[in-house]
């Protein structure tokens, strides 16, 4: 490591991390205002959004630039390489957020609104009709009689084997894509790198697609809402989130087939791509975490 | 704020501060107990102890670390000509202070397993009392009797702790430790408390019971208690819930069983007359005369006592449209409650509702100006 | 927009100047000094808040404020202290002396460095826009748990985004000083020599990574309670309020090292310093502070004894908590061992250590106190509570990082402070601090709970005291002010190189004030000149 030291690239001022900033400051005001029930606030939120996208553009077409020009060195590289790490790291942990949530729900506290172990004199007090079952069709406070529920009871959950299967073999497909995109990459075959980005892209957004469909099917045939108690809210929150990171990867992707395209990469210099690769694996892995435990058990 | 209380603050700041100086500290703070108070229970005593135990640990240990701090702060300074040694490591002091400090924990946790032990066993208790919190005040259900107890801040209390009262909190006995409705437990008799909550998150505990215990909406927690001496218990909610959280405070009476027994029955008997009344024609004197203490009892922490509420969280019912319109609205409303406004169909009792609207709609500003029947309440039911 | 890379032969000191240095800055000083700038000034807002609350529990009735508003002061007073002052306190500092420390020329990803900084003034915008709105500001607590937080009006989203804004700006800083940490050492800076301040970060960046995005979700699923209709929190829809306490001990109990572990970084730095011997113990520093660092996130639960959990579960925690004053000790008992037979001197620095090593292990006493669950569920949600963490946070935290100003403060003026200022700020802040925060230990143990705007008459006394101590321990820390300002404007004495006769370290070698660029030519360390 010691030969690279003394040419350490520090960059110049630079406006787009205070673009960036005021661009998310924007989009929370927006977002917070919409959320109240402000019109303007949605359109704050627009702005703010796309102030985010063009801070994005300025800021990686200056790094670009710059790893073009040759200013980074190996040690760069290596800094780099870090920060994404760590940066995956803390996506692992937000997702861990809402998997632990899951597991408290289904392992914890339904059982207990249902009765057991700890949960004796709630069921028998509080809840004495809810019956504990999972996928919870029913919500604790549909079981009461005279009560109006707050939630929509669910008509039936999407199946393991069905769509989402296409899609687990769509994403499996998907990392295998882009670890041919490497290998070709790494002996400097243009043309399989950039067709086999492109099949990664396409294996993304059909993704997407299918996803899509399904959420519109659980909306409009099964009762299955963000409103349908605690089994929606777990389902939407860690499919949507994975959803909304698998837009992002399969756009980065697009954007590391751009640059292949113009010849951005060499077979030893290429950390975008493998940064975007590693990125693209870990939605992947979160994937397979949501078939099994979402729903396949 | 007014300068005059300002004025009065900073007079007070430098009173206090010459009190310090005089040195005449603890002869003034002689009324508050400065250690955790034994309490009345076994497990209250049990809890003292340990506490006790864990304090004189640290203190040791506290003596120790800290002299061995001081004797180098005194003695190892260069003014005194210390040359530093060079010394940076040893194994054996390191070992040692690791495990000295392992078998000392060690030594704690024997006694604080066996008290969560004793305290986790709520079987084979005499009597159930299930304790619902709400914003702000208690509810107590006695299963076995059918008995149900409301209780929120005395009166008293509640007009001394508004602001620009103009009473002398020192003037008001156990001022925010008083309650219109205490509740009344027998002594020598395993009860099982049952906590619970209507809205936010609450906590239930009084210190001489020697413990507190969250009061969670939707769920529903098991404690016990077995009180050894009679006498009156004051204690507090323990769980942030909103605005009036320091003011809904708890008073047990323990009583003995005979004692226990009879105020079951005068509950009882309470209970049916005001079910009686409830289906009898009342006056509007009458109405106005127990809508005004109903609303001072359970309106007033949100509404307001001139009726003008809250800016931003309660809506004013003086001029309010509701109020002032059709009876069947403020009567659905009223009894279903809606966003932060709570549900009080469980809570009042016919008259008691029907009273508290027919207050609202003859005070203030208000136009309506006609009566509210019980029986049109029981009809809306 | 042009591009400058920094060569061995190529010297590129020249400042850029006027506004753009700082709102453009790529330089981990002048970001440093922002971060400390800024924590300086939430401090005092923070401190204001608090004022409210000492003024309001002054006397026994309502007398200032309504009590709604006195839980927002409360609420407000915890968030802009903890995410306001100290963090970003201890992350300036991380800024200005890490890469000094390691032997680099700046921080590894110094635009990013800038946004870290940026977004703390924006979010705290957000934060303290929410007392203008609808509804007020947050009044639920800072633990901000469910259902009581969801009655906020229109402040709720903001409240929210404005977490999400500081954990973004905590994450960016804390993968930046692992960055460069790992990666821009100077040659023969092995692991093990690292100065600890530098060994105290990165393992709080570590905690900062794994917490942090932990709060961010479950901020988020209070946001989806609310606006979509989920039912994470609500037991008629198959979910649990307490969930949520426990998602947010989960962040919260790393996230109190967090806070701390710099500190420790910092006097471990000191004491060695002024007592010209080096740190007794360093392997076993490290090691002790990486198993708080790891037990520190399976103690959580201690703060939430009284939920009502299975009994297993609170024995697990019990011996947990318990299990984290053993590594703690260790450091205790080396930071001791490294003043005996020393040969000590007692500059502001070295008595504000003291103070920490004091004060913090009596607020670790009684943390380890409320530890034993049976006596937890008497203390819990009292005073004794607030004495016990405000002696961590207050002399335990804050003393730390006072220390730390002062320590480094000539090298980063190239003057030295005012000694005799400096001793009466320690004096003043030293026993108003005990007169603040002492007492609380007894109101809570007679029973006084905590976020209560009023009390019974019996806790007047003490409550008076606590509200002058506060006064006299607010009015101390303008001396600071005063002293930083001095040394800002260059009044006083040309500090040397070494600043202090018993410094080692690499930011010990470098002119004060430093030049621009740290090390342009990284320095070759050696066993000899590595351990402080
Ligand atoms: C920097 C901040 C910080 C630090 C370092 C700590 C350190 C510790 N804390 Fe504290 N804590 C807080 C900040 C902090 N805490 C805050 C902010 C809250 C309240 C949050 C809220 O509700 O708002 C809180 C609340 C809190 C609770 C919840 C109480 C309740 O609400 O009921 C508990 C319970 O176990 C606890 C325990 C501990 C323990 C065991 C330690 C240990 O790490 C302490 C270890 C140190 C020592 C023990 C001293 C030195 C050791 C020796 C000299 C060795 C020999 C000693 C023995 C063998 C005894 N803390
Ligand atoms: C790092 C964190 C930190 C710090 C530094 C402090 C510092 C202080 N805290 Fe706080 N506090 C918390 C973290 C912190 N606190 C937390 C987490 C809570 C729990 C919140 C909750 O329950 O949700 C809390 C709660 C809390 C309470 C309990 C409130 C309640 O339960 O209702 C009180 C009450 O006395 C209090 C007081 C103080 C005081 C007097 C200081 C003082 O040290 C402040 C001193 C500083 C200044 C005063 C500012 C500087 C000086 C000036 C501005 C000059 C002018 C001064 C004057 C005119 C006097 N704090
Ligand atoms: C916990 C606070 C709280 C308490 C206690 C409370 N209210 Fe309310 N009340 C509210 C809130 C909040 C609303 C506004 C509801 C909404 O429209 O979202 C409200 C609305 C009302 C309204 C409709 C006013 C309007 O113009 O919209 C009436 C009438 C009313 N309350 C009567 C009562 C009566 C009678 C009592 C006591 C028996 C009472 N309230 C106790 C909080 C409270
Ligand atoms: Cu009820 Cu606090
Ligand atoms: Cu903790």
């Amino acid at each position: 490591m010691s030969d690279s030291h003394g040419a350490y690239f520090i960059p110049e001022p630079s406006r787009w991390p205070i673009v960036g900033t005021l661009a998310l400051f924007l989009s929370f005001i927006g977002g917070g205002m919409m959320l109240n029930g402000s019109g303007f606030g949605t359109f704050l939120l627009g702005l703010g959004i796309g102030a985010v996208i063009y801070m994005f553009c300025g800021w990686f077409s200056d790094v670009i630039g710059e790893s073009l020009a040759g200013s980074y060195n190996k040690q760069v590289d290596v800094s780099f390489r870090w920060g994404m790490s760590w940066f995956i790291f803390s996506e692992v942990m937000f997702f861990a957020a809402f998997f632990g949530a899951l597991y408290y729900i289904r392992v914890l506290s339904v059982p207990w609104l249902g009765g057991e172990g700890a949960g004796f004199a709630t069921h028998m007090f509080l809840w004495p009709d809810f019956e504990a079952v999972w996928p919870l069709m029913m919500t604790p406070d549909m079981s009461l009689a005279g009560v109006e529920s707050k939630f929509m009871e669910i008509k039936d959950v999407i199946p393991a084997f069905d769509v989402p299967l296409v899609n687990t073999i769509l994403l499996l497909s998907s990392g295998v894509t882009i670890t041919l995109a490497h290998h070709a990459l790494k002996k400097d075959h243009r043309a399989p790198l950039c067709w086999w980005l492109a099949a990664t892209v396409l294996l993304g957004f059909v993704f997407v697609y299918f996803q899509i469909g399904e959420y519109a099917h659980a909306y409009h045939e099964l009762d299955l809402t963000m409103k349908s108690g605690v089994y929606g809210s777990t389902f939407f929150m860690l499919t949507g989130f994975h959803g909304f990171h698998v837009t992002m990867g399969a756009t980065m992707i697009l954007v590391i087939l751009v640059r292949s395209m113009k010849g951005h990469f060499s077979a030893k210099d290429h950390f975008a791509f493998e940064g975007v690769a590693w990125y693209w694996h870990f939605v992947d892995v979160v994937w397979l975490g949501l078939y099994v435990f979402v729903y396949w058990i | 704020m007014s300068v005059d209380k300002l004025k009065q603050t900073v007079l007070g700041v430098v009173a206090v501060s010459l009190f310090l100086a005089s040195g005449a500290v603890f002869a003034g703070l002689a009324d508050m107990p400065l250690n955790l108070t034994q309490g009345v229970t076994e497990t209250s005593q049990r809890v003292y102890d340990l506490h006790m135990i864990i304090l004189y640990i640290v203190t040791v240990i506290g003596i120790l670390v800290f002299g061995v701090m001081c004797w180098s702060i005194f003695h190892h300074r260069k003014s005194k000509g210390a040359v530093a040694a060079q010394f940076h490591h040893s194994t054996a002091a390191e070992i040692a202070w690791t495990i000295i400090p392992i078998i000392i924990l060690v030594a704690m946790a024997i006694p604080a397993t066996k008290t969560l032990i004793f305290m986790e066993q709520t079987g084979d208790a005499e009597m159930t009392l299930k304790v619902t919190g709400y914003q702000w005040k208690w509810k107590y259900d006695y299963l076995d009797e059918g008995v149900t107890v409301w209780s929120a801040l005395d009166q008293a209390s509640n007009e001394a702790r508004q602001m620009d009262s103009g009473i002398d909190p020192n003037t008001v006995e156990n001022y925010l430790l008083d309650v219109d409705n205490p509740i009344v437990l027998p002594v020598n008799t395993k009860i099982r408390i049952l906590t619970t909550a209507a809205d936010v998150i609450h906590a239930w505990w009084v210190p001489a019971l020697g413990w507190k215990r969250d009061a969670i909406p939707g769920f529903i927690n098991d404690n016990w208690t077995n009180i050894k001496e009679p006498g009156v218990y004051r204690g507090q909610c323990a769980e942030l819930c909103g605005k009036d959280h320091g003011f809904m405070p708890i008073v047990v009476h323990a009583v003995s069983k005979e004692e226990y027994a009879a105020w079951i029955e005068e509950q009882k008997a309470a209970a049916l007359a005001a079910a009686d009344g409830a289906n009898r024609e009342w006056t509007k004197d009458e109405l106005l005369a127990k809508g005004k203490d109903v609303y001072a009892a359970n309106c007033v922490s949100c509404h307001q006592a001139n009726g003008n509420g809250v800016e931003g969280l309660f809506p004013p019912l003086n001029g309010s449209a509701i109020v002032n319109g059709s009876a069947a609205d403020m009567i659905g409303l009223v009894l279903n409650g809606k966003n932060l406004m709570p549900a009080f169909k469980d809570q009042l009792n016919d008259a008691d509702l029907a009273a508290v609207m027919t207050h609202e709609r003859n005070s203030w500003d208000n136009t309506a100006k006609d009566i509210i029947q019980p029986a049109d309440v029981k009809a809306a039911r | 927009m042009s591009y400058g890379a920094v060569h061995d032969d190529e010297h590129h000191d020249h400042k850029p100047t006027g506004i753009g240095r700082w709102l453009f800055s790529t330089n981990h000083k002048d970001i440093g000094t922002m971060y400390l700038v800024f924590a300086l000034t939430m401090f005092f807002i923070g401190g204001a808040m608090a004022m409210v609350i000492r003024l309001e529990l002054f006397q026994p009735g309502m007398q200032y404020v309504d009590p709604q508003f006195f839980n927002s002061m409360t609420t407000v007073h915890a968030l802009v202290m903890i995410f306001g002052a100290v963090m970003p306190a201890g992350v300036g500092l991380a800024n200005w002396m890490i890469p000094m420390m390691v032997g680099a020329p700046d921080m590894a990803m110094p635009r990013m460095n800038n946004m870290s900084f940026w977004i703390l003034p924006f979010a705290f915008t957000l934060l303290l826009s929410t007392f203008f709105m609808q509804g007020g500001a947050p009044a639920g607590g800072w633990t901000m748990y469910p259902p009581l937080v969801l009655q906020l009006g229109d402040g709720l989203p903001f409240l929210i985004f404005a977490v999400h804004f500081l954990g973004l700006s905590s994450i960016m800083g804390a993968i930046n000083i692992i960055a460069t940490v790992f990666n821009m050492r100077a040659p023969g800076m092995t692991f093990m020599r690292l100065p600890l301040f530098v060994w105290t970060w990165i393992i709080t960046a570590f905690l900062l990574i794994a917490a942090m995005p932990v709060l961010a979700g479950g901020v988020t699923m209070l946001l989806t309670d609310r606006f979509f209709g989920t039912a994470f929190f609500d037991a008629a829809g198959g979910g649990d309020p307490v969930m949520f306490q426990h998602v947010f001990w989960f962040f919260g109990h790393p996230e109190v090292y967090i806070l701390v572990l710099p500190s420790f970084g910092i006097i471990s730095q000191i004491i060695p310093t002024f007592s010209r011997k080096p740190l007794f113990g360093y392997a076993s520093m490290v090691y002790a502070t990486a198993s708080i660092a790891f037990l520190s996130f399976f103690v959580w639960a201690h703060h939430m004894f009284t939920v009502g959990m299975p009994l297993a579960g609170e024995l697990f925690f019990m011996y947990a908590t318990m299990a984290i004053a053993v590594p703690t000790g260790v450091k205790v008992f080396n930071w001791t061992a490294t003043m005996w037979k020393g040969s000590m001197t007692f500059e502001t620095p070295m008595l504000f250590s003291i103070g920490v090593l004091f004060m913090f292990t009596l607020g670790g006493f009684t943390g380890l106190m409320m530890g034993i669950t049976p006596v937890d569920f008497q203390y819990h949600d009292t005073y004794f509570i607030v004495a016990h963490f405000h002696y961590v946070l207050v002399p335990g935290i804050v003393f730390g990082i006072v220390a730390g100003v002062y320590y480094w403060l000539p090298k980063w003026t190239g003057v030295m402070y005012d000694e005799t200022l400096g001793k009466w700020h320690f004096w003043t802040s030293t026993i108003s601090v005990n007169v603040l925060f002492f007492p609380m230990h007894f109101l809570g143990l007679a029973g006084m709970p905590r976020r209560i705007p009023d009390y019974n008459t019996q806790f007047t006394d003490w409550n008076q005291i606590v509200s002058v101590g506060g006064i006299a321990f607010g009015l101390s820390q303008l001396i600071l002010v005063w002293v930083v300002i001095k040394c800002a404007r260059g009044q006083g004495e040309k500090a040397t190189d070494q600043v202090w006769e018993g410094a080692h370290g690499l930011e010990f070698t470098l002119p004060s004030p430093p030049p621009f660029h740290s090390f342009t030519t990284p320095p070759e360390v050696t066993e000899a000149t590595a351990h402080s």
